[in-house]
């Protein structure tokens, strides 16, 4: 049966605001459409920037990505701040959960030792590579142009910053304290992460935005992301008794697969505007994939021993399948 | 969260954050520090070790995301049931939404400013302490811009001038004042940037201007704009504590880095306050239901409050700001000339202005004993007189501006309040003018800088504020009107006075509606 509450009703003199009304229509808006469209400004700037004085604040010409309009970006998940923080605040309370079951049941002690240690070695490090994509996030997020494009990058990197933050926890979990500083002994020595530190150190220097974008969220997350939390540790490590560490690891497979949603996105809509920019993002996103994939296979490795290839020529597989579907053959 | 080790051992609070942040950096050796932070030298600032960062909050983001997502929920409620409660009838007055229409449009596009400022900033400092917190407050600031233009969305809805604040804020000519204010701080260095926003603005003035907006809501029954306040209370807790260790971190690690701060408190906080002309003017003219006194506010948040932060600050070497003994004068005039400056200008601003009451002039002579009776009310009531016999006054002539701060120049001398003060200096044979020496030194400090503000009177007169496509030559050219296009101000609904605007009629026809039985 239904209520029939009334309230007085007024006629609204417009709907929503301008720069919504003139693209959409002057219809009911979204929080996502009012929080984002425009509200970044464009014109009439008043000085430049002393730390960047051949471009405006914010300026187009920072990438080399052309747009007629920067706000043809669209994030498929619709995150403004309120959008976004419900969704990560329920999955943050799922991953406590996890790590708490973890803990009170004993699972760590356990493991077989020897899977144990390759966890530690294979994941431990990573927490530097999130926190070089916490710090390329904040550059995307500063330096592109447009809120549409920009606003998924504060996110990015604030993920990644809980990331490292998870990783740390987990290392602990699996740990102690000496266990952190190891890891990050064999971030800043091993030979077999100095291909991939090589790679976050060379995207801190990139310039171009979009670039950067390829080299961090498309290239290097769209490979290690499937590869270590998929592939390694849902699949090889789990089959090996090391469930307790995926229920770990939870969080991080979860956000690659939302978050995978919003960069084929954003490629997609770069990809599809000019044949220009369609080359010059298959020239980064190949350039960049080889570069990562040559630096993960060390890494795997140490997961993995001599199977490492084969998951790589794997993954770089599902990775050039799912460019496609973006638009972007590589 | 809890959090212990394998063996059991449970980690204290700072042992944890140390692992959880300061442990996740390491020095680049592939390559050059000076490449991955190329911002962080240039001003001169000199930092040895970026690990005496005490960080104020600890806060991880697991423990962010819970207590933002708590508050989110709790204030997009309340927006809801406000709305549908068509809640705006309950202000005190229709004139009242002149107040938040100043706020939607001079402040909510800078909060977005600093969301964009403080990534900036975040990403330019090398250590990680800073680098979180200012990403932190990055965050919180887009939350800030969006929380406020939701939140005001149902009065767009229903009332004229909310209806483009980003694209007025870019246009204007009084929306100038803060929008270079904030290009000001984002074109600086990041240490420049931290001052400017983190310390002066945040910590020394935000009192002055969220207290009075905030609770001017609350005072005049607006929940919507209270709540969302009153929502950013707890973070704007968090960037106060920010600016001030980011002050003393700098203070703290070399003596050298004293003077150069010492010019930027300066700097900031008289462009601060000369922003604030526009709080002081709403908070003297614009509410219906008074808070307290621009004077007063003045008095108590800046003066004693101030006055214990520069004296707590002095061991450090660092002496209150310049100009404190003109800005003390001052404070019982400018609100007056800026209300009188908007009344004036009141066909191509985007809110209403008004002469106001009886009652309201008699209150601002009580709070202004020394100088509303001598100096402002007979102006008003002048103008009020002829607004009666249909005179309303319009200025129609442009108004020269200062270089610095873009306000008009309206101030007076410090100490003769009957006089207009006006500053020049000449700069590469070109003339520059100011409101005063505060102005006029900015400049003289940075002449490369200021030369480039895009003053808005001086681009109408040179052509640049008309639609694309208009033609200045042709016979009958209104330039008011093309103006006012450019804006994207409605001639007749958003500008003019309030009184027999639509604004008015609509509020007075719908609290009818929703109050009887008509």
């Amino acid at each position: 049966m239904q209520m029939d509450l009334r309230t007085v009703s007024i006629q609204p003199l417009r709907q929503t605001y301008d720069p919504v009304a003139r693209r959409f229509g002057d219809k009911p808006a979204s929080r996502y459409q009012e929080g984002t469209y425009d509200i970044q400004s464009t014109a009439n700037f008043h000085y430049r920037p002393t730390w960047d004085p051949d471009h405006e604040i914010f300026d187009t010409a920072r990438t080399r990505i052309v747009m007629s309009d920067w706000y043809a970006f669209k994030d498929p998940r619709q995150f403004y701040y309120g959008a976004y923080t419900l969704a990560r605040a329920k999955q943050q309370d799922a991953a406590e959960a996890n790590l708490g079951f973890v803990e009170n049941h004993g699972l760590v002690a356990n493991l077989d030792a020897g899977l144990r240690d390759r966890a530690i070695a294979l994941l431990l490090p990573l927490r530097h590579v999130a926190w070089g994509a916490n710090l390329n996030g904040a550059s995307v997020c500063a330096y592109g142009y447009g809120t549409a494009f920009t606003q998924p990058f504060i996110f990015q990197a604030m993920d990644h910053l809980a990331i490292a933050q998870y990783l740390t926890r987990i290392g602990l979990l699996l740990g102690a304290e000496e266990t952190l500083d190891k890891a990050k002994e064999s971030w800043l020595a091993d030979d077999a992460w100095q291909g991939l530190r090589r790679y976050v150190e060379d995207t801190f220097v990139l310039k171009d935005p979009f670039e950067l974008f390829i080299a961090q969220d498309v290239a290097l997350d769209g490979l290690l992301y499937p590869l270590v939390f998929d592939t390694i540790v849902n699949g090889v490590f789990a089959a090996e008794g090391g469930t307790p560490i995926a229920l770990t690891t939870q969080f991080m497979t979860d956000w690659f697969k939302e978050t995978r949603r919003w960069a084929d996105a954003t490629v997609k809509t770069a990809a599809t505007e000019s044949p220009e920019n369609r080359a010059l993002i298959e020239k980064w996103v190949g350039h960049w994939r080889d570069r990562a994939a040559a630096a993960l296979q060390p890494v795997a490795q140490i997961a993995v021993g001599d199977k490492a290839d084969a998951l790589i020529a794997e993954q770089v597989e599902q990775f050039n399948a799912r460019l496609a579907k973006a638009g972007v053959k590589v | 969260m809890d959090m212990k080790t394998s063996s059991g051992k449970k980690l204290g609070l700072k042992e944890k954050y140390r692992h959880m942040t300061r442990g996740l950096d390491w020095e680049t050796t592939y390559q050059k520090r000076e490449d991955v932070f190329p911002y962080v030298a240039y001003e001169g600032i000199k930092i040895h070790d970026w690990d005496k960062w005490e960080d104020p909050f600890r806060l991880t983001m697991d423990s962010y995301w819970k207590y933002q997502a708590e508050k989110e929920r709790k204030l997009y409620a309340i927006i809801d049931a406000y709305a549908q409660n068509n809640g705006h009838l309950n202000v005190t007055d229709a004139r009242y939404l002149n107040a938040i229409k100043l706020f939607l449009t001079g402040i909510s596009p800078l909060e977005y400013m600093a969301h964009r400022g403080f990534t900036h900033a975040g990403r330019a400092f090398p250590g990680s302490g800073p680098r979180v917190a200012c990403l932190m407050q990055a965050l919180d600031e887009l939350r800030h811009a969006q929380t406020q233009i939701h939140s005001l969305s149902n009065y767009n809805k229903y009332y004229n001038g909310f209806h483009d604040p980003a694209h007025m804020l870019q246009r204007v000519w009084y929306l100038s004042v803060p929008r270079s204010f904030f290009d000001d701080a984002v074109t600086a260095g990041p240490f420049e940037f931290m001052v400017a926003i983190g310390f002066s603005f945040e910590y020394v003035l935000t009192n002055l201007l969220f207290v009075p907006f905030v609770s001017g809501a609350a005072y005049n029954g607006d929940m919507g704009t209270m709540t969302f306040g009153f929502s950013a209370q707890s973070d704007e807790a968090r960037h106060m504590t920010l600016g001030l260790e980011i002050i003393k971190f700098i203070l703290e690690q070399d003596p050298d880095n004293v003077p150069i701060v010492q010019r930027w408190i300066d700097k900031w906080t008289w462009r601060g306050y000369r922003v604030l002309t526009l709080v002081g003017m709403m908070m003297d003219y614009m509410l219906p239901k008074r808070i307290m006194s621009w004077k007063e506010a003045w008095e108590v948040y800046f003066e004693q409050n101030g006055g214990a932060l520069f004296k707590d600050l002095s061991r450090y070497g660092i002496r209150p700001p310049k100009w404190l003994d003109q800005i003390s004068f001052d404070k019982d005039h400018i609100s007056h000339q800026a209300w009188a400056t908007f009344y004036q200008y009141g066909a191509i601003a985007d809110f209403h202005t008004w002469s106001p009451t009886e009652d309201e002039l008699d209150w601002l002579s009580s709070k202004y004993p020394d100088s509303f009776d001598k100096y402002y009310r007979p102006r008003l009531d002048y103008w009020r007189e002829q607004a009666e016999q249909g005179n309303r006054f319009y200025n129609k002539t442009l108004p020269q501006l200062c270089q610095t701060c873009q306000i008009p120049m309206v101030f007076t001398e410090p100490g003769d309040p009957t006089k207009i003060c006006y500053r020049e200096v000449d700069y590469q044979g070109e003339k520059f003018h100011f409101c005063s020496d505060g102005c006029k030194e900015i400049f003289e400090n940075e002449p490369e800088k200021f030369k480039q503000s895009w003053l808005p009177a001086n681009q109408i007169y040179q052509g640049n504020c008309f639609p694309d496509g208009t033609d200045p030559t042709v016979e009958g050219f209104d330039p008011v009107s093309k103006v006012l296009e450019y804006y994207n101000i409605q001639a007749g609904r958003d500008n003019l006075d309030f009184d027999g605007s639509e604004d008015q009629k609509n509020f007075a026809k719908w609290r009818g509606m929703a109050t009887s039985n008509e």
